[in-house]
């Protein structure tokens, strides 16, 4: 496709081309969307117009794909900072819910205290419960018992079966009849939001973060010693460099990112924990990771991208009624052609 | 505890732990010619929900069980095309495989939600009139939990005691030599990833058709990520992998029936045990040691993240 264009306009510089073709093969996951959409006897072309019409059409629209960026950036961030170092962190998921609980906690046991202390310790305590529910496994991943991979993966389901078991048990709001969530935050816990819209704070924190990311990968001692590792482990710790301390710590570091965005989502929008907290936004933000090659300004963007999708992903339950799951299809496709794009250019070259 | 309550745990840790060891079986076999599929869950969901629709539709538990098989086989191949043709990082393209998994049973299924089907009939011989109920609940079991430790001793057989299984595991140690030895190593592992998927879409078909008789979306539940944990803990054998599955399944069972007799524990608690027992398990006993794990699967592990 970079061909293509370079036939037509002349010749392009290399960044150029390189987003020429991933859009080309991005693309191509739509088509293969598409067909599946045809075989299930929907209209691809209506499902797309409605989408990018009800995300990026109108500035509601905008406001509300804005709301969906904000955990799947943290997600993915928690994803990007492991895997600088070659560690594979599926477990945002799971992350995200220990943080909201945290943070939940903080919230429903000192209501009263002002919001510019109540709002920063609900941020801290997310991060804490993300990082212990991360440290684990880097622990277990550092001492060689096993692979970050499954204990993240299994981590997930056993944290969301603890927030069910907290808000059907102890912290079951009494006021909201059948639904198991715990009773409303005080406004003092709550994130401030931009205008009327629901865009949360943590979006600022989101973007703060990636940028904080991007510096120390940079121009920090700890961001050569990452790189280093990542680049070959071995030599790494022939240099003297505790990759140990770095498997727990950039694990913790990464689940902390996570439980930011569990806290965020329960103080930003729903001011309650529930156990919708979450609707996979650790899974996507692993891909938006992946689609970024953990490099933290691309995150931004590809978690936009993918903040459409599951966006689009609800605008197709209500419009075509296409059941919200059917959206893993899309991601999923995307994934594996930017893997597969990414393969091909490593054996070109 | 009396007898009652152990054979009520021993019925149901049969029951639930039959698809886990179908499921683990599969990946034991793809493990072994080096490809760590972590999409498992994602071909169970395929397996469960064209089963499902399948059998509903032709009203015959037999066709579905063949069709869901054949379909997840078919599935697992999309993943054979990335990672042994494409080279893409495994475990990234295993939790696509997952995801588009996922996704398309949730698009099949969405028409069944809520229906039930005859499934899978259970065995009943005459002679389990004559034994008392509770011992005659232990054997009255479908087809495929039946058929799984047969199973497991065939793809034993098939991995250590046949030519094929020695080609299969001499390139999930090392693909390179392999190749050099006279092997078509992509054959092999095209081979593994399709029987790979064919079990665990009978795991799927024995979850949807044997064990619940419903279609739920995302019905699995992990039990796909659970077996990738119990293939550690089977060190990579088709055998112990037994132990492990009815491991799964005493846990889910232990935590039924401490619900049925009105334990004070919060049944989401309860829901934990699967997990927690298989989690220690594996640390307990998986501990990777020299010559057990397939050396091909080194890279996957260490070379990950870029």
């Amino acid at each position: 496709m970079a061909a293509v264009v370079a036939r037509l306009v002349g010749p392009l510089p290399a960044p150029a081309r390189a987003a020429i073709s991933w859009a080309g093969w991005v693309g191509l996951a739509f088509v293969l969307f598409a067909v599946v959409l045809v075989v299930a006897g929907k209209d691809p072309l209506l499902a797309y117009a409605s989408i990018l019409g009800n995300t990026l059409g109108t500035a509601y629209g905008l406001s509300e794909t804005l709301v969906k960026m904000t955990p799947l950036l943290l997600t993915a961030l928690a994803v990007a900072v492991p895997a600088r170092v070659g560690l594979v962190n599926v477990g945002g998921e799971g992350q995200l819910f220990v943080g909201g609980l945290a943070a939940s906690f903080v919230a429903l046991t000192v209501p009263d205290l002002p919001a510019l202390l109540l709002v920063p310790s609900m941020a801290v305590a997310g991060f804490a419960g993300g990082a212990v529910w991360g440290a684990v496994c880097g622990y277990l991943r550092a001492r060689g018992w096993l692979n970050e991979v499954f204990s993240t993966l299994l981590l997930n389901y056993l944290a969301v079966l603890v927030v069910q078991m907290i808000v059907y048990g102890p912290w079951r709001d009494a006021e909201s009849a059948n639904y198991p969530q715990s009773p409303q935050f005080a406004t003092s816990a709550w994130l401030p939001t931009l205008g009327n819209t629901r865009v949360h704070l943590g979006l600022a924190i989101g973007i703060v973060a990636a940028v904080a990311f991007f510096l120390v990968l940079q121009r920090t001692r700890w961001g050569l010693e990452m790189r280093a590792i990542g680049g070959n482990s071995e030599a790494a710790r022939r240099c003297g460099i505790p990759i140990a301390t770095y498997t727990v710590l950039l694990l913790a570091v990464g689940g902390g990112l996570a439980g930011v965005a569990g806290m965020a989502e329960a103080s930003g929008l729903h001011h309650r924990l529930s156990p919708g907290l979450s609707s996979g936004y650790g899974f996507v933000g692993f891909l938006a990771s992946w689609l970024a090659g953990h490099r933290p300004l691309l995150i931004v963007p590809m978690a936009f991208l993918l903040a459409v999708l599951a966006a689009g992903g609800d605008i197709l339950q209500i419009t075509q009624s296409i059941p919200y799951a059917v959206v893993n299809v899309l991601m999923a496709l995307i994934l594996f052609v930017v893997l597969a794009a990414r393969a091909a250019g490593r054996t070109a070259r | 505890m009396n007898e009652a309550i152990v054979l009520g745990i021993l019925a149901i840790t049969i029951a639930s732990g039959a698809s886990v060891l179908y499921a683990t079986l599969g990946e034991v076999i793809g493990e072994r010619a080096g490809i760590v599929n972590l999409g498992v869950e994602g071909s169970m969901l395929v397996g469960a929900s064209v089963s499902f629709a399948v059998a509903g539709t032709t009203e015959s538990a037999a066709v579905g069980v063949l069709a869901g098989a054949l379909a997840a086989g078919a599935f697992n191949l999309v993943l054979a095309v990335f990672v042994v043709s494409r080279r893409t990082d495994q475990l990234a393209s295993g939790l696509a495989l997952w995801l588009l998994g996922f996704g398309l049973s949730t698009l099949l299924g969405s028409r069944f939600v809520g229906h039930r089907v005859g499934g899978l009939a259970e065995v009943d011989l005459p002679f389990f009139d004559a034994l008392p109920s509770s011992y005659a609940q232990v054997l009255r079991q479908d087809v495929l939990a039946y058929l799984m430790v047969p199973a497991a001793v065939v793809i034993w057989w098939m991995l250590f005691r046949t030519s094929w299984g020695l080609r299969l595991r001499a390139v999930g140690e090392d693909r390179t030599t392999a190749y050099a030895a006279g092997l078509h190593p992509a054959r092999v592992q095209y081979q593994a990833l399709f029987i790979a998927g064919v079990l665990s879409g009978i795991a799927g078909a024995q979850l949807s058709l044997g064990y619940t008789k419903t279609w739920q979306e995302g019905m699995t539940t992990g039990r796909g990520f659970l077996a990738v944990a119990i293939v550690i803990f089977s060190l990579w054998h088709p055998l112990r992998a037994i132990a492990g599955a009815f491991l799964f399944g005493a846990a889910v069972a232990l935590g039924l029936q401490l619900q049925a007799l009105g334990a004070p524990v919060s049944p989401f608690a309860l829901d934990m045990l699967p997990y927690l027992i298989t989690l220690a398990v594996v640390l307990v006993w998986g501990r990777p040691r020299a010559f057990t794990v397939p050396m091909g699967l080194r890279e996957v592990f260490e070379g990950t993240g870029r």
